[in-house]
């Protein structure tokens, strides 16, 4: 990777090329203009190519596992969305799974097809936004301009379903917040429409680039053997040439029933990355279409005879003693709670009293139902593991994305731990750019895509 | 090789230093005694039908706070191994005490372990012997005290610049 | 408006009417909100059409400070020093209720708002906020930056 050290003069400082010269230290951040998260990488260098690098993390410790031992299990979801916050949908599912392992409950159908077309989505969120970054480092600003476009097409179908475009909090442990809304594969066929196309536009831009392909091949390489020590996963290892997707070797959600091929590539070094993660986003979009296709549970019925009222009326009613058939009338509530009702709950939530909130007809309108509420709610009750531990592991967007809850018995977990997928190749980072020059620095670091949020966590 | 074959595998070859194994949620574990760990992770590494060629994850939990385990080793570091070959799951796990949390280093197994070994260090206080470079990885040098422990009290502040409250 | 005489407070106005019009922010990027800034910045949402659209990645070539997401304590000492190498006049949005109060992360890692090390003109609050908060806030920055006056 860098040719026979030439002896020549040099100012002070800078190293004379034959290695026994003083390098130069040159810092690159913590703040930087790599837009992935803050970190520090302190090269040694010896004219432009980097001799040593050092790697410096924990800029963005926000003390995530300590910060889920506080409240409840559900209160580590909006945690566990600034984890990875570019694909913040499968942060949540992959905990509220282990949980749900540790709990030894299995999810409605209908929850797990939702699961996996958000948790697509989510995905190709995350390389949007990993290759827009990468190519605006190098130059090509248009791309991250045509990314970050599509990436707002998906974030308005996110928004549509969870009512947040970023951290959005969808997940609970038993099911998710809500059902999907009307008309939602619609959407979600015009938005991959769009992207399709500025996935395409981006492939005739960049993939027989010359300049890219000059930047972004042979550059930051690890072998196979190297990079399977490291303990990296996700579309680094993909680029190697080892097809290890958790997603097929531990079927989890629907992804067992829809099909899907995993891209890999030989060469290791950052262009594979990059076609990795370009191929991967077309599969997540067959995935998620595939889902919504498959989603048993069909459009949300609006149950008996009853015509929707609003909760004050229905609480009115209970209170006045006219409860023939209360259980029954549907609830109206305000359209940014939509979904809320029983039969939309019922579809994506298990039934199982000790994990799940009951739905509001039934807890305004029955003292089992009001107790229910209260015993999910009020300290010390709430969702209740038995004692034990389980590790989920599901597949992030930057590879194996871990969750390892120990569970004491009481309504809060004993130690949640994240094992992030990204802290593995930016372990391997001084590595990875030992030998290349000070300006390949900035294409491998945005091919490992470091989100700083699950890094240092 | 199913979880039950690995484990018996263990302890057959390892003996009294598998201190205990169990199945729970499907997931095989074994717990191992601090002196004979790194002999069982290269042995997981290598052996033919185990094969586990990935450390997932190492990690730990303090245990001070744990309803019938108060009196007990208080860290527990856990390590999580997957094998690419054969697609299977190993959780081994050591158990030391708090005035001798110090666990032999995995780094000559996987270069990953330093920074997971940093890490436990940084956040428990579990020491690693060998290690080559044990320093903190996500808190800053001055930081006193090891933040993931139960009886650090999660909003103590202590803060570089800036004032304390 | 303009202390002083006529002609001052005309400058004052014209000064002050350039300089909102040309911002060149500093994006300081930790966290999530990152994202949200991002597209802010890119087309949907257009930051340039404010004239705010060129960041500066050095602090001695910007005037507004944009601290965009959580500021651990060990960041804290890397905010100040960016701070203090960015050249008057300048001018700090705190992006984010990280930076405005700490967030939800009422922990031993994280500063429990920005202000507590460098002096803030603008809380756009949100976790994180939305586009239109940004532009919301950055036509903020820039009334306030309209109204500031020269000492000469």
């Amino acid at each position: 990777m860098s040719p026979e050290p030439v002896t020549r003069e040099f100012m002070l400082g800078e190293g004379s090329g034959t290695g026994s010269g003083q390098n130069l230290q040159v810092g690159v951040g913590p703040a930087h203009p790599a837009m992935h998260g803050i970190i520090r990488i302190v090269t040694e260098l010896d004219g432009e190519y980097i001799r040593k690098a050092d790697v410096e993390i924990g800029y963005l410790h926000r003390a995530f596992e300590k910060d889920c031992e506080v409240g409840g299990y559900n209160n580590a979801i909006p945690y566990t969305d600034r984890l990875n916050y570019v694909s913040p949908l499968i942060n949540n599912f992959a905990y509220a799974s282990a949980v749900e392992k540790l709990l030894g409950i299995e999810i409605t159908e209908r929850c797990k097809y939702i699961r996996t077309a958000m948790a697509e989505i989510s995905r190709i969120c995350d390389h949007l936004t990993c290759v827009g970054a990468t190519a605006m480092e190098l130059g090509a600003f248009t791309v991250f301009l045509y990314m970050i476009k599509a990436r707002e097409f998906l974030w308005e179908l996110v928004e549509d379903v969870t009512g947040a475009r970023l951290t959005i909090s969808y997940g609970r442990v038993g099911g998710v917040k809500a059902d999907l809304p009307d008309g939602f594969a619609t959407k979600v066929g015009a938005a991959f429409k769009q992207t399709r196309e500025v996935l395409d536009e981006v492939h005739r831009l960049l993939t027989g680039n010359r300049i890219f392909m000059d930047r972004m091949i042979g550059i930051g390489a690890l072998s196979r053997e190297e990079t399977i020590a490291w303990g990296i996963t996700g579309p680094l290892l993909r680029a190697v040439g080892v097809p290890y997707d958790v997603r097929r070797a531990h079927p989890h959600w629907a992804y067992d029933r829809v099909e899907f091929e995993i891209p890999t590539q030989k060469d290791g070094d950052n262009f594979a990355r990059y076609l990795v993660r370009m191929a991967e986003m077309e599969q997540s979009m067959r995935i998620a279409e595939q889902a919504l296709v498959a989603m048993p549970g069909g459009p949300v019925n609006v149950d008996f005879e009853g015509r929707p009222i609003d909760p004050a009326s229905y609480v009115d009613q209970g209170k006045q003693g006219k409860t023939e058939g209360l259980l029954l009338v549907p609830i109206r509530l305000s359209p940014n709670l939509q979904g809320q009702n029983r039969p939309a709950l019922e579809q994506v939530n298990v039934a199982d009293k000790r994990v799940v909130m009951p739905p509001k007809e039934t807890a305004y309108g029955s003292i089992e139902g009001l107790m229910n509420h209260f015993m999910l709610v009020m300290e010390g009750y709430g969702i209740r593991p038995p004692r034990g531990e389980a590790y989920f592991a599901s597949e992030g967007a930057n590879g194996e994305l871990g969750f390892y809850v120990i569970s004491d018995g009481t309504d809060r977990p004993y130690r949640v731990r994240c094992r992030p997928p990204c802290l593995m190749p930016v372990a391997a980072l001084a590595q990875m750019i030992q030998g290349e020059m000070i300006a390949d620095l900035v294409p491998t670091f945005g091919s490992v895509n470091m989100i700083g949020g699950e890094l240092d966590r | 090789m199913t979880g039950g074959e690995i484990l018996q595998r263990l302890s057959d070859r390892f003996g009294v230093a598998i201190v205990e194994t169990h199945q729970e949620l499907g997931d095989a574990t074994a717990v191992v005694e601090r002196g004979a760990i790194v002999d069982v992770l290269r042995f997981c590494r290598d052996a033919a039908l185990i094969g586990c060629d990935v450390l997932v994850d190492l990690t730990a939990a303090d245990y001070l706070k744990f309803p019938g385990r108060e009196d007990g080793p208080r860290f527990e570091v856990v390590y999580h191994l997957y094998s690419l070959a054969h697609n299977h799951r190993l959780r081994l796990k050591v158990r030391v005490d708090e005035d001798d949390a110090v666990v032999p280093t995995a780094v000559e197994l996987w270069p990953i372990a330093n920074w997971l070994e940093r890490e436990v260090w940084d956040m428990f206080g579990v020491r690693f012997a060998g290690h080559p470079d044990l320093r903190r990885l996500l808190m800053y040098e001055q930081f006193v005290g090891h933040p993931l422990r139960k009886d650090y009290p999660i909003n103590r502040r202590q803060p570089l610049i800036g004032p304390k409250a | 408006m303009g202390v002083g005489s006529f002609f001052t407070s005309k400058l004052d106005e014209a000064i002050g009417w350039a300089r909102k019009y040309s911002i060149f922010q500093y994006p300081f990027v930790t966290a999530c909100c990152g994202m949200e800034y991002m597209a802010a910045a890119c087309s949907h949402y257009d930051v340039d059409r404010f004239g705010a659209g060129l960041p500066r990645f050095s602090p001695r070539q910007a005037d507004v400070l944009f601290v965009v997401g959580t500021i651990s304590h060990k960041m804290a000492p890397v905010l100040k020093r960016i701070y203090d190498q960015m050249t008057e006049p300048k001018w700090v949005v705190a992006f984010g209720v990280c930076t405005c109060t700490g967030g939800f992360y009422d922990n031993y890692a994280t500063v429990q708002g920005i202000d507590t090390i460098i002096p803030v003109d603008v809380y756009i609050p949100g976790c994180p906020p939305r586009p239109e908060s940004v532009l919301d806030g950055l036509m903020k920055l820039q009334d306030k930056i309209a109204l500031q006056t020269q000492r000469f």
